[in-house]
């Protein structure tokens, strides 16, 4: 077992400086989830465009390396996606983190696929997506009609 | 003492990873568990399983007259009479026996609760929903900075009005002391119960609940070389007589119509359905081996340690370490500057170092302590000086490592 499998340089460099570490002034997707094993929190917000797309996405928090690693990677990544191809995204994630790897590129988020030899820290991993998965599910409900 | 030869005799703390011996510092949350109690269990399931009370078979017997013996020795152990001792399983359905069977029935508006933010969940939740259920009031006696119960907080925080003392022996967090003595004492002058959360002091140290003359003691098995599942509830007998049962059903009745029933005396009121017999049994096991190597020696080995490592891990400056120096078990808390537990606890394990990271059970100290989460390492009788060196370059190596991300 290797720190360097996990803690790979390009989680490092979201830790030293996240992206899309903030709020938005009146986000249309808000979540805050807290990881109750560890007390780490994280609230996502979100703005949609006109077309229904995530235009702005950020995040706050509180948390261990991996988790806010994965915050700002996650903000990046799914910002210009629909919500449903955010869905399809945080799933694919999820999956990986699992060890359940399919195929599906996930771009920089496979930097935290060394996260599987220790699943104990899973959880902190999904923890902004699952947020976000969350936020996402609200806003669908919110507008079924949407432009999705 | 001699840590490294008990050491040898936990099968677990043989086996390696990577060539590297483990290196448990994770006894708070659970200690190993020496050979002979495995062989214990083994043993009970092997020779004497049978249900407890029912049969009237010789196997019903010498397992009915293992469970009692095993009650009379940890009841022993702990200075109490058998009939004094419920097993449950474990501390927290100790205190929530409590607060079912004695608080929910005796308490009211009017009345008040008396507790600490430094509680483990298990002695906080239980008493916050007493309190939604009476409408008896909950209330804090104040801490120290450093999170602390001195005897003038206690005395302030004393009212006419309180009813129940709810108090941790010793910190699963800080590793200090509470003085329970002086509390039973100021809490019986108002005519108030006090119960004593013992999970992290029986393990450690002797202690003689007539000597502290507390009302109820907790305490759970696995904590201290026994199995899982299974742990105990000290009562006063007055009260325990008085007291209605918490779970009902087969075993703690004396005779059952249609529509009531009358129950047997303590403390089988209290043990509904079969109990953990192998459970107890292996726990007895356990207890004797805490006295044979004496829990006086147990607890200054452990104390030398914590303190020890307290004093290595101040070395360094980017380490901080919770709690007055002084007097404490063999708990450190501790974080290292601008990295989050979690991460300094996978850094360890990858040296094979085992310590929780997180809030604990006690996220209301955490407040207190004005830190979200710690990484804590505790120390039990098989961790050696070497342990503790070991711990040290470790939390070094992790320096090392996310140097270039701290701040």
């Amino acid at each position: 077992m290797s720190l360097g499998e996990l803690y790979r340089e390009i989680i490092m460099d979201h830790v030293r400086s996240p992206r899309g570490k903030g709020s938005i002034p009146t986000p249309d997707i808000r979540v805050g989830l807290d990881n109750p094993t560890c007390g780490d929190e994280v609230v996502v917000e979100a703005r949609l465009d006109d077309d229904g797309r995530l235009g702005d996405v950020k995040f706050q928090g509180e948390g261990c390396t991996i988790s806010m690693a994965a915050a700002s990677m996650m903000t990046e990544t799914v910002t210009g996606m629909t919500l449903d191809e955010a869905l399809a995204l945080a799933s694919a994630f999820k999956r990986m983190l699992m060890g359940e790897a399919d195929g599906a590129d996930l771009g920089e988020l496979e930097a935290l696929s060394g996260v599987r030899q220790f699943p104990m820290r899973v959880k902190c991993a999904s923890l902004s997506f699952t947020a976000l998965e969350k936020g996402i599910q609200q806003a669908k409900e919110a507008s079924p009609d949407g432009d999705q | 003492m001699n840590a490294l030869s008990i050491k040898a005799r936990f099968p677990i703390l043989q086996e390696t990873v990577d060539g590297r011996p483990l290196v448990y510092l994770d006894s708070a949350a659970s200690s190993q568990k020496p050979d002979a109690v495995v062989e214990a269990m083994r043993d009970y399931y092997v020779h004497d399983n049978a249900n407890v009370y029912r049969g009237v078979y010789r196997l019903a017997a010498r397992s009915t007259e293992r469970y009692e013996a095993a009650r009379a020795r940890v009841a022993a152990f702990i200075g109490a009479l058998p009939e004094e001792l419920i097993f449950t399983r474990g501390s927290t359905e100790s205190l929530n026996l409590v607060a079912w069977a004695w608080a929910r029935q005796r308490l009211g508006p009017g009345d008040e609760i008396l507790t600490t933010v430094a509680e483990h969940h298990s002695n906080l939740v239980p008493w916050q929903e007493v309190s939604r259920a009476t409408g008896a009031e909950l209330r804090f006696i104040d801490l120290t900075p450093e999170g602390e119960i001195t005897e003038a907080a206690v005395k302030a925080a004393i009212t006419p009005r309180t009813r129940l003392v709810a108090v941790h022996h010793a910190s699963n967090v800080l590793g200090t002391l509470a003085p329970v003595k002086a509390i039973a004492a100021a809490a019986h002058r108002v005519g108030a119960l006090v119960i004593v959360d013992g999970a992290q002091s029986v393990p450690h140290m002797a202690v003689d609940v007539k000597d502290l003359d507390v009302d109820f003691l907790a305490f759970s098995g696995h904590k201290m070389l026994g199995p899982m599942g299974i742990g105990g509830l000290y009562g006063k007998t007055a009260l325990l007589r008085e007291m209605g049962p918490f779970h009902t059903g087969g075993e703690m009745i004396s005779h059952v119509d249609p529509t009531a029933s009358t129950f047997k005396e303590p403390p089988q009121k209290f043990e509904a359905g079969t109990p953990n017999v192998a459970g107890a049994i292996v726990l007895a096991e356990a207890v004797g081996f805490l006295e044979e190597i004496g829990m006086s020696e147990i607890e200054a080995h452990d104390r030398a340690l914590g303190e020890m490592a307290a004093e290595r891990l101040r070395e360094i400056p980017e380490v901080e370490v919770y709690g007055p120096r002084g007097p404490r078990t063999g708990v450190v808390s501790f974080n290292l500057e601008g990295l989050h537990p979690h991460d300094l606890a996978t850094s360890l394990d990858s040296e094979n170092i085992a310590v929780r990271a997180g809030h604990h059970c006690c996220q209301p100290l955490m407040h207190h302590l004005g830190a979200p989460s710690t990484a804590r390492a505790s120390f039990y009788l098989y961790n050696t000086e070497e342990d503790v060196d070991r711990l040290v370059e470790g939390v070094l190596a992790a320096r090392e490592f996310f140097g270039h991300v701290l701040r």
